[in-house]
């Protein structure tokens, strides 16, 4: 890539927009992902007792179980939420950088 | 006469059940099993022949020319992902200890969204053929080269042996053929499918292979919950009744803070480090693909481990204390109530209880099945770094004949199956469950840190990667080795010097610490170089402008 192409990109407004927004977003996401982890992990590290008791009096099943399978499905949901803004908003701006980045 | 397979959970931790280990017994022949499999390698072998015709230039070996599609792929990661030993293991570890299995299953999980966010599509748009594409891009090629490709090799060795000798204690036991005879076979199988077919054959295989082990896990499941109304409740208090409540609630798995923070560096940072992985972002067209492949490999994985939650169940309330599946031998000795071949078998046993000898014979191929396949896109992710890092980036400096470099690792390919089936061989007797935990340390300690900081952080330097990433890479191996996993149970010391079996808070701490502190005291004018050509590459790593394949709009 040549420095002028480079320069031009790097002060193109949607390439900014595009990097600042996406970089948040992804590091929200990120962040979101690693406290329902480690929260999880660490629940059982220092206090497994809350995940053994029953979801009621006398069931069987305890709170670990919804909120084991909760941890699963929020790591795909997570997936689900960024590839649809990705595949809409960010393609739509990246689209754009890229033909400016052509066309002019 | 009856097979044991033990499963060594105990001190090996979390990832022994990602390497069968154990002695074992050979099985009398299971002829359905043997002839669905027969049917699977004929499959497949049809397409390495459709996928050889179509593999003419180095990108089709690679990367199956980049035009796999995002649920394809998908469908491939959550293959390479989902591997006999961890269908097997994680059941297995259900079917002992409860709930654990689900928080085993949770760790290995988790890294997929991290993947999503921070790496897959800066993958796609800055690599060609090999994750080292990346960490070199900006930086020298030489020294970064050949570290990444080392971190490459090792990782996927280590990786190798685990399943070599899994699968040759599995097919064993559920075909009834000779250890050796299973490992030769599983590794010339696997020469045919990547030398011909590269990576398209091998995507294919994998493909297939998921689809297969996704249905009959899928059919199990459905199985277990018909039999209880599809009321977990019902399904549990069984459970609980057979074994005891203990079972529905974390166990040992997980004890102290430093541990649980140190597993969950370890496979979030491994997952997106093991080289097998990360080639496969280099299979799709461009970077919505690519993200699309790792939102369907996320739902894929996802399901599986529910399954296997479901299924390991199943086998509590089936197979643990039915007569059938019951190991006398074993229980005159040691008592309790110790099932044919051991936990391992839970599943496989579960498939008899709900689907006769027929079902039997299916996992049983699916499993067989299941292994081909990862042992394929390992030696695949080996076979490229050996001939594109270091024969074509490193020998050659970058001035290789497409046709001569695909030569080269189609010889690799053919070096990396000899070396894999002598030492499955000659790890038979071993117990190896440290090394798919030391492949994950080191991949998460040098090939990950290194990966990341040259996509995000301007001020790399080629020292700062080296050096850092080397360290990251020694500190995880000698961590591994002074631990428990190695130093008390594979070489038979009483106490270990390092305490912790999980390596990855320090090694990775000192990688990203060495990085850093390597890379800013570095003054010299390559650096300057360096660090000048961050903005370029940031560029066409988040808009694909350049992209090798990417689609021109």
């Amino acid at each position: 890539m040549k420095q002028e192409m480079v320069d031009r990109i790097k002060n193109d407004p949607d390439f900014i927009q595009l990097v600042t927004v996406r970089t948040k977003f992804a590091w929200t996401l990120t962040i979101v992902m690693l406290v329902i982890y480690f929260g999880f992990v660490l629940t059982i590290a220092f206090d497994p007792s809350i995940l053994g008791t029953p979801l009621s009096a006398g069931s069987v099943t305890t709170v670990g179980i919804p909120v084991g399978v909760t941890v699963i499905i929020s790591a795909f949901l997570l997936t689900g939420i960024y590839v649809r803004r990705a595949n809409g908003e960010f393609d739509e701006l990246t689209r754009r950088i890229k033909a400016k980045a052509k066309g002019e | 006469m009856k097979p044991i397979l033990f499963l060594l959970l105990g001190s090996a931790g979390i990832f022994a059940s990602e390497a069968l280990t154990g002695a074992v017994e050979k099985q009398a022949l299971n002829m359905s099993a043997i002839i669905m499999f027969l049917i699977f390698v004929g499959a497949t072998l049809g397409i390495t022949y459709w996928a050889a015709k179509r593999t003419k230039t180095a990108k089709d070996f690679y990367t199956a020319g980049g035009g796999i599609t995002g649920f394809q792929n998908g469908m491939a990661i959550a293959g390479d992902y989902m591997s006999a030993a961890s269908f097997l293991g994680i059941s297995a570890l259900v079917y002992g200890k409860g709930y654990d299995g689900l928080i085993y299953s949770i760790g290995f999980l988790v890294g997929w969204p991290i993947i999503l966010f921070m790496v897959a599509e800066q993958l796609r748009n800055l690599g060609k053929y090999t994750f080292a594409d990346v960490a070199s891009y900006r930086l020298r090629q030489t020294p970064i080269r050949t570290l990444a490709a080392f971190g490459s090799i090792l990782t996927v060795i280590l990786y190798l042996i685990a399943q070599m000798v899994g699968a040759g204690k599995l097919i064993q036991l559920l075909f009834g053929l000779d250890y050796e005879i299973a490992v030769v076979l599983v590794g010339v199988l696997m020469i045919l499918y990547v030398t011909f077919g590269g990576m398209l054959a091998t995507t294919w295989v994998q493909i297939i292979k998921a689809f297969l082990l996704l249905s009959g896990a899928t059919f199990m499941a459905i199985a277990v919950m018909a039999h209880y109304n599809f009321n977990f409740e019902t399904l549990f208090a069984t459970a609980v009744q057979m074994k005891d409540v203990s079972i529905m609630a974390p166990g040992k798995l997980v004890s102290d803070p430093i541990s649980a923070i140190s597993l969950g560096i370890a496979l979030m940072f491994g997952t997106a480090g093991l080289p097998h992985i990360l080639m496969r972002f280099f299979t799709v067209s461009d970077a919505k693909e690519a993200r699309k492949s790792v939102f369907y490999a996320t739902g894929f994985i996802g399901y599986f481990y529910i399954l296997t939650f479901i299924i390991g169940f199943g086998a509590i309330v089936m197979v643990f204390q039915n007569p059938q599946y019951l190991d006398l031998a074993k229980q005159a000795v040691d008592g309790g109530s110790p099932i044919l071949g051991g936990d391992n078998m839970a599943a496989i046993h579960l498939s008899h209880a709900v689907g006769g000898d027929f079902f039997l014979g299916f996992i049983s191929a699916v499993a067989f099945a299941t292994i081909l396949a990862v042992v394929s896109g390992l030696t695949l992710a080996g076979a490229s770094a050996i001939s594109h890092d270091i024969y074509a980036s490193v020998l050659r400096k970058g001035k290789a004949d497409g046709m001569m470099e695909m030569k080269v690792s189609k010889v690799a390919t053919v070096i990396l199956g000899i070396v894999a089936i002598y030492l499955g061989i000659a790890f038979e007797a071993q117990n190896i469950a440290f090394m798919v935990g030391l492949a994950f340390a080191i991949a998460a300690s040098a090939n990950f840190p290194i990966l990341f900081l040259s996509m995000y952080w301007s001020k790399l330097t080629t020292r700062g990667a080296l050096l850092g990433g080397s360290l990251g890479l020694l500190t995880a191996a000698v961590l591994v080795v002074l631990g428990p996993t190695v130093w008390v149970d594979f070489l038979g010391h009483a106490e270990a010097i390092f305490p912790y079996k999980y390596p990855a808070l320090f090694s990775v701490s000192a990688a990203f610490i060495g990085i850093w502190f390597f890379s800013i005291t570095d003054k010299s004018d390559t650096a300057a170089k360096e660090r000048e050509a961050f903005e370029a590459q940031y560029i066409r790593a988040q808009t694909g402008i350049g992209a090798e394949g990417a689609v021109e709009h």
